[in-house]
């Protein structure tokens, strides 16, 4: 038995925008445009028909042999999911091909197909089957499912009455249990409360330590690391670069620093309605008024810059450090008080910090932008800012290169000395 | 640990998929692939049992009346029928009441209306699923006409019990009833699998299907006897399926005598055209579902 479980070979996909864009037409439009191929058709003259093609993968080849945990990285629209859907059968790639070997287990989102008005052990049942599992094996492991869930009360409860956190937990249970020979996860572990989300995690490690192959993309590079040994980065549909995990992600921290500095309107790597974009991103130290250097423990004010001013705008900032790693998430719909809407202030979102609490190091910040009740903009690396060694209520901080991203202030009660 | 003790249990219980790993080449393809695949359905069928089970739980469930509906539909239309063609029009039913001659009609009629309506939104009505899981997508179609056969059962029951009321003992003719089942299904299988892959491009169907469900009502010999058509039109006219499902429905439970070979031939040939042609449609945009659902 050959010890290859996946092979893809200069595997291409293109998606015509016309329908992908549009999701489906109306009968009139495809007859209007039917008719004028019409003429080019049958005398090879007459009116252009032109569709715009997406090129949403072309040429990617690789190889993963039994066993293997790879992460799959890269910008939003670099490929990441249409390669899984490609692997997983839900869609049809365009050109080249890939060789499955094993049984797949798919998880591109949790609890896919559960139904609000089944009840939780009916959902087991059907979400098992939906997963590929035999009727006898998701009977054989239905406590165990369970229990990992943590719902056993509930299971004769309909899903509609779950909290979101139980239905999730359910089923991510179910997925769980699937063990497949390879494993397909999109990012599905970014759900969840934390002990539940660490306690996925392990079961992730587990099956992957158990000889499973494993494809599993994830915005959390931490995670990625934690779980894969091989790392490939796509970029715009193609493979930049397939190697050691760390190496992957390292080179995946560089791209996303020389794509900050460009011009962020001319960055295509971005999801949402684009109504209305982020034009810039900048943390400023209050004090000197610098741009992308703040001194620790200093008033700090990060400046979104947008293209268009909406009804309900928000913006939602997560800081993350030097290794991908989130360190905190500032969200202005989690509202205070103190917060103004100021119809002066211009197209822009501003945040004050009154005492920036992290250690020196570099920090880079993604975006989401919402307005209208929809995600306008989601961008990542939309900026990058270096904390310089500074004092927090009076205390100096550790230094570059301690553990910890953040400074708490306190005070400490000691022995006299 | 738990995980060890249960290990070995997929490969004992799930041997057919698990011991053999067969390598599945993914690559564009065209013409016809998946659904004439018999295997690939077969490797699937704990799925199109459950969608067949979640279907049924839903259909009684959501709804205050549950099963009364299997009945309750046929019935309403049989007082309307009998009213308005039976009385006031006068359609002519033979020697039996205009009202048990419009109910076995409208009991296989009925199956297939609602089914027709559901099946075709089938595929739209999932699509979180069509776009994040790999299933064999016939499945939805399916398990509606599956779920469908439940209402049938009850309201075919329901049927004889009125015409046994009427003094009425069917002959052997009501032998035929599965094959007449097993007819309208296939019929159903074409309509939907064409429909409902056509609805994923073009949403329109959504308003043609009503309407077009009408339409056939009266091209169906429910509210009046196919031998009310003179020949050659009415076994012409038997192209469409539901003409010889409504009219062998009708001999096989009313014991009317005169058997409507050439009608359920003709309705046969008819069912299969319409399957053929759907699940060929269905095969060749199947690859395409996800790409534009």
């Amino acid at each position: 038995m050959s010890d290859v479980a996946i092979e893809v070979h200069e595997l291409g996909k293109s998606f015509r925008l016309g329908l992908s864009h549009q999701g489906y037409g109306t009968l009139r439009d495809s007859l209007v445009n039917g008719i004028k191929a019409v003429p080019k058709k049958l005398i090879g003259r007459g009116p252009e028909v032109e569709f715009d093609y997406l090129d949403a993968l072309h040429d990617v080849s690789f190889t993963v042999n039994r066993g293997e945990a790879i992460g799959l990285i890269g910008h939003n629209g670099a490929g990441k999911s249409t390669l899984l859907k490609v692997l997983s059968r839900i869609i049809e790639p365009s050109s080249g091909w890939a060789d499955v070997t094993g049984r797949v287990g798919s998880l591109l989102e949790v609890g896919t197909g559960f139904h609000p008005e089944l009840t939780g052990r009916e959902n087991v049942f059907l979400n098992g089957a939906i997963l590929g599992m035999r009727r006898a094996e998701i009977r054989a492991r239905f406590d165990e499912i369970a229990e990992f869930a943590d719902v056993d009360r509930f299971l004769d409860t309909p899903v509609k009455r779950y909290s979101s956190g139980m239905s999730v937990r359910l089923a991510f249970a179910v997925a769980a249990h699937l063990e497949p020979e390879i494993l397909l996860v999109d990012e599905v572990l970014a759900v969840g409360d934390a002990s539940f989300q660490r306690k996925s995690l392990a079961k992730m490690a587990e099956v992957a330590r158990a000889g499973s192959t494993v494809i599993f993309v994830s915005h959390n590079l931490a995670t990625i690391q934690a779980l894969c040994t091989r790392g490939i980065l796509l970029e715009r549909g193609g493979v930049i670069a397939d190697a050691p995990v760390d190496e992957a992600v390292n080179q995946y921290l560089r791209a996303l620093e020389r794509s900050a500095s460009d011009d962020l309107l001319g960055r295509e790597d971005r999801d949402g309605w684009q109504e209305s974009k982020v034009r810039r991103l900048a943390v400023y130290d209050v004090a000197t008024g610098d741009a992308d250097v703040v001194v620790g423990g200093r008033k700090a004010k990060i400046v979104v810059e947008v293209t268009e001013l909406l009804p309900t705008m928000d913006a939602e900032l997560t800081i993350l450090n030097s290794l991908g790693h989130p360190v905190t998430t500032l969200d202005s719909e989690l509202s205070n008080l103190a917060d103004v809407r100021d119809g002066e202030l211009g197209p822009r979102i501003e945040c004050e910090i009154d005492s920036l609490p992290l250690i020196p190091g570099r920090y880079r910040i993604d975006v989401v932008l919402r307005g209208r009740q929809e995600i306008q903009d989601d961008l990542q690396a939309a900026a990058f800012f270096d904390v310089e060694p500074g004092v927090i209520d009076g205390r100096p901080m550790p230094s570059m290169g301690a553990d910890g991203d953040v400074v708490l202030a306190h005070r400490w009660r000691l022995p006299p000395s | 640990m738990t995980e060890q003790m249960t290990a070995p249990k997929p490969s004992e219980e799930a041997a057919p998929v698990a011991a053999e790993p067969t390598t599945i080449r993914l690559e564009p393809t065209s013409g016809f692939s998946r659904v004439l695949s018999p295997r690939e359905l077969w490797r699937y069928r704990d799925l199109a049992l459950q969608i067949v089970v979640r279907d049924i739980t839903l259909r009684y469930r959501q709804t205050a009346l549950g099963a009364a509906w299997a009945i309750l539909q046929p019935v309403a239309f049989m007082i309307i029928f009998s009213v308005f063609f039976g009385r006031v029009a006068g359609v002519s039913s033979g020697d039996v009441p205009y009202a048990l001659f419009s109910l076995a009609a409208l009991v296989p009629w009925a199956f297939f209306s609602s089914a027709l309506l559901l099946g075709s939104e089938s595929l739209v009505m999932y699509k979180e699923l069509v776009s994040k899981i790999y299933f064999p997508r016939i499945f939805m179609p399916m398990g509606v006409i599956g779920a469908g056969f439940v209402d049938l059962g009850i309201s075919t029951t329901i049927l004889l019990a009125v015409v046994l009321i009427y003094g009425i003992v069917p002959s052997a003719a009501i032998l035929i009833l599965p094959f007449l089942v097993v007819l309208a299904a296939a019929a159903l299988l074409g309509a939907t699998a064409l429909l409902s892959a056509i609805n994923v491009r073009y949403r329109d169907v959504r308003y043609v299907v009503p309407f077009a469900v009408q339409m056939w009502l009266f091209v169906t010999p429910v509210v009046y006897s196919a031998d009310s058509i003179s020949q050659p039109w009415r076994t012409l006219s038997a192209i469409n399926p539901m003409a010889g499902v409504v009219e062998g429905f009708r001999w096989a439970v009313l014991d009317t005598g005169n058997a409507p070979w050439a009608l359920i031939g003709m309705s046969t040939l008819g069912a299969a055209l319409l399957l053929l042609i759907g699940l060929a449609y269905f095969d060749r945009v199947e690859r395409s579902f996800a790409d534009i659902i």
